[in-house]
């Protein structure tokens, strides 16, 4: 009786089956870092300062997969031994820029109007200088140090995240939930913990990934300009600024360092948009 | 695999039209389904019609009725996933089954228009109108470049846009809600279609610019435009239709000549429809099936204190608000107001958009601080007292707002919202406080299991639901309703209208009524104000109001207000 009939042609594109191949890599990643740190001994295949004066400058091999440095040490044994403290710096830093952040971005969404005033002042001055040139200035002021870094890239990423938080805060806090809940007649404290802090901090979680990753980045070009940790340190961003000199000779000095912040960023990124993702369909 | 399986054309076979008539658009045996997650949801069932040349046809449903996607269907927007059958689409004799996409693009825009709902989403917001409707004709290569401007300065001044040359080139936001949609209109008629299918044409609208986008759309039927109407306010729909087909659950309950089925209603279904419009003949008679509400007041030891007060509950005395708009000049947007309500009693209050009767709602909740004047509640000073002496007395009024799902915490299941919005004494007695919220939810009618559910999975009237319940946990004296059952569906607003006036009688409670729907003011109140730009304009009973109106707006606007006896 009935024929079929399309009139449609707007077919939606065919769903590719969702293998999330970004997400196991990334978590994979993560995994080997993580053993990195906590026992290199046992992926590294030889001493992080161990010399090999007759070996120097090899070229990625069975033996030294990374290729060894001008001194003959393993480059794929110092980038395992350097991952710790390349983390602690990103780890660190990020701890520090959220700390910062969270605390600038809260005075500048909830307090009088005069404080609010001032910080946001602060926030963007802050945030009209360019990363590396307010961690730089720190650098300058406080000496290179693991330390200087941590705070040098804390203190220099924080005004993005601050004006982050405080959108989000301003957000919650004028929502029609608060407006509800004051109507029920709660106070002030009690609506701060029960919706603004919770529904403002929430996105939070996939910032941290994000931040890591990045921190990374900026702790490695410190190190590179040779405002961080200094060589002999196995510190990624240390065994890039050794690695420079012998640009023309290895390229592996310069170039396997690299591509391993590359990973680790990259990982860190994938992994906190998947948390944001879930975090999104959570609320649905 | 999408759920197209097969295509073929049919034009050769002869088909009877529904209706014994030639028809401009013919429609028989329509059936949609959808394909998600595997399964096929059959969502528009053996849909007939026939739409003669200055005739409308209107479709009558709620959400989910299926009415939208049957409009969709025809002018070839069904989207992916679809399986259409139909024994016939076609327009004048033109079989539209088995169009090409090409053949679909040429077809929308120049023979049919289409307008949606809310002209602020349809429209590109970046774009000044003039321009919309210029694309519209560009793309149907429609003259050269001075042709087009001057025909969109006509179309916008058929439409009844005042000053075209300037308005043409404002972008939405820069426009009224009614210029938006006149707008809209315009560009929807810029290539004179045969057919204009309005979706929900007048939803968002307020009552005086309803009544001019119906009779621009009346105005286009008389010049020889055929309108598919789909909409789910039966008032509207009396307006304009011919025949009207009323679905539900994407079947066809009833179809026929439009008199006949607003007065003389064969379905069930159809009549309930009816009867769920609020009016003032509706006053103090149920709207939908009998429900009973057993509700027992819980007064917390605070409310012991107003226990033998007896003057109003609420009062008002000459409220002044004033605005600083960004330009830094000065706006006044409740303008020396003054009102009292008493116990048991229900205070409405009408207006338009920006006429202020929502910051005098919040004036009244004291989220607001005036600028001038003075409310009362219970006969406390209400607005000069500090915050923290005022929490304690904030349960005595409550609020229900039109978009519930925003006054919910996303994280907080209906249970934890209620739990949490329930008085102090009840503190640390784990056992009274979900006895109580389970209570809540019996007297506003929600079955237990509904309170695990968080605001996402709930529909419009179960929120609404527990708002109400929300609103009723710190057993208040007045229930503040700004616009509560204006985004809701006909019969579930019946429901919600119906919960309230048998709330209202069990527990003594005195509702603020904001609404701009004139309808379900009359149905409700026992005094009505008339607010226009900040200021009230008249006063009076719903009679003196809806039948005697004495103010020029007042008139305008009880005569804008679209019946179903028209």
């Amino acid at each position: 009786m009935t024929s079929l009939l399309t009139h449609n042609g707007i077919l939606s594109p065919r769903r590719v089956t969702a293998v999330p191949l970004g997400l196991i890599a990334s978590v994979a990643t993560v995994v080997l870092f993580a053993i990195a740190v906590a026992s290199p001994g046992l992926i590294a295949t030889h001493g992080p300062f161990a010399l090999h004066l007759q070996e120097s400058l090899h070229a990625p091999s069975l033996t030294y997969w990374f290729g060894t440095d001008e001194s003959g040490r393993d480059l794929y044994s110092r980038v395992v031994y350097g991952t710790s403290q390349s983390l602690l710096i990103g780890l660190g830093a990020t701890g520090v820029s959220l700390s910062l952040a969270v605390l600038l971005g809260s005075i500048a969404a909830l307090s009088n109007r005069f404080a609010a005033g001032v910080v946001n002042r602060v926030i963007e001055v802050l945030f009209s200088f360019p990363t590396l040139l307010l961690a730089l200035l720190l650098v300058a002021i406080l000496g290179p140090s693991i330390l200087t870094q941590i705070f040098a890239v804390g203190i220099g990423t924080a005004p993005g995240y601050a004006r982050i938080i405080r959108g989000q805060i301003l957000s919650a806090k004028n929502s029609g939930y608060v407006e509800a809940a004051i109507s029920l007649g709660h106070s002030r404290p009690r609506i701060l913990r029960q919706h603004i802090i919770p529904n403002a901090l929430r996105p939070l979680v996939a910032i941290i990934a994000l931040s890591v990753g990045q921190s990374i980045v900026w702790a490695s070009s410190l190190s590179f300009l040779g405002l961080g940790v200094a060589p002999p340190s196995p510190e990624w961003g240390a065994l890039l600024d050794s690695g420079r000199a012998y640009i023309t000779q290895a390229w592996w000095l310069t170039v396997i360092p690299g591509l391993v912040i590359v990973a680790l960023a990259l990982a860190a990124t994938t992994l906190g948009k998947y948390i944001q993702k879930a975090l999104e369909r959570g609320e649905r | 695999m999408t759920g197209i399986v097969e295509t073929r054309r049919i034009e050769d076979r002869v088909v009877t039209a529904p209706h014994g008539r030639e028809g401009r658009l013919r429609v028989a045996n329509l059936n949609v389904s959808f394909t998600r997650g595997g399964t096929e949801h059959h969502v528009v069932h053996d849909v007939s019609f026939t739409l003669e040349p200055g005739e409308c046809v209107a479709i009558v449903g709620e959400s989910g009725s299926g009415k939208s996607v049957t409009a969709r269907t025809i002018v070839g927007l069904t989207g992916g996933r679809s399986t259409v059958t139909a024994d016939e689409i076609s327009l004048d004799g033109e079989s539209l089954i088995g169009a090409t996409k090409r053949q679909w693009r040429s077809t929308r825009g120049r023979r049919i228009g289409f307008i949606l709902q809310d002209a602020l989403v349809s429209l590109d917001p970046l774009r000044p109108v003039g321009r919309e409707i210029d694309e519209a004709l560009r793309l149907h290569n429609w003259g050269n470049r001075s042709e087009r401007k001057r025909k969109v300065l006509d179309l916008l001044d058929s439409v009844g846009v005042p000053d075209p040359q300037n308005r043409a080139r404002q972008r939405p936001d820069e426009l009224s809600g009614g210029l938006r949609q006149r707008a809209l209109i315009a560009s929807a008629l810029a290539l004179d279609p045969e057919i204009i299918i309005a979706d929900e044409p007048t939803t968002a609208l307020d009552a005086t610019v309803q009544a001019q986008v119906l009779s621009l759309i009346a105005d286009m039927k008389s010049r020889g435009v055929s309108v598919i109407l789909i909409s789910h306010d039966l008032s509207v729909v009396a307006q304009l239709a011919d025949h009207i087909l009323v679905m539900k659950g994407g079947q066809v309950l009833e179809s026929g000549e439009a008199h006949q089925v607003l007065h003389d209603p064969r379905h069930d279904y159809t009549r309930s429809l009816i009867d769920a419009v609020p009016s003032e003949h509706t006053r103090g008679k149920p709207l939908g099936p009998p429900v009973e509400i057993i509700a027992t007041p819980h007064p917390p030891r605070v409310a012991e204190e107003f226990a033998d007060y007896d003057g109003p509950v609420l009062e008002a005395k000459h409220l002044v608000k004033r605005f600083t708009t960004p330009d830094g000049s000065v706006s006044v947007a409740v303008d020396d107001v003054s009102f009292t309500l008493a116990r048991g009693e229900t205070l409405g209050i009408v207006g338009e958009s920006g006429s202020g009767k929502s910051t005098t709602a919040r004036l009244a909740l004291a989220l607001s601080r005036p600028d001038g004047g003075s409310v009362s509640l219970l006969g406390r000073d209400w607005t000069t007292l500090a915050e923290p002496r005022r929490r304690a007395l904030r349960g005595r009024i409550s609020v229900v707002y039109q978009d519930p799902l925003s006054s919910f915490d996303p994280r907080w299941n209906a249970e934890r919202i209620l739990l949490d919005s329930l008085p102090a004494e009840l503190d640390g007695d784990s056992a009274a406080r979900h006895a109580r919220v389970r209570e809540l939810a019996g007297q506003v009618g929600l079955p237990e299991d509904v309170l695990r559910r968080f605001p996402l999975q709930l529909s419009g009237g179960q929120r609404q639901r527990i708002a109400i319940a929300r609103a009723l946990a710190p057993s208040p004296s007045v229930i503040v309703l700004d616009e509560a059952v204006s985004a809701l569906d006909v019969s579930i607003q019946a429901q919600i209208l119906d919960l309230l006036v048998g709330l209202q009688r069990q527990l003594g409670l005195s509702y603020l009524f904001i609404s701009h729907d004139l309808g379900v003011i009359s149905h409700l109140s026992d005094h009505v104000l008339v607010m226009k730009d900040g200021a009230v304009v008249e006063r009076g009973t719903p009679d003196q109001i809806f039948n005697h109106p004495r103010h020029p707006y007042t008139q305008q606007l009880v005569s804008s207000v679209p019946t179903l006896d028209d």
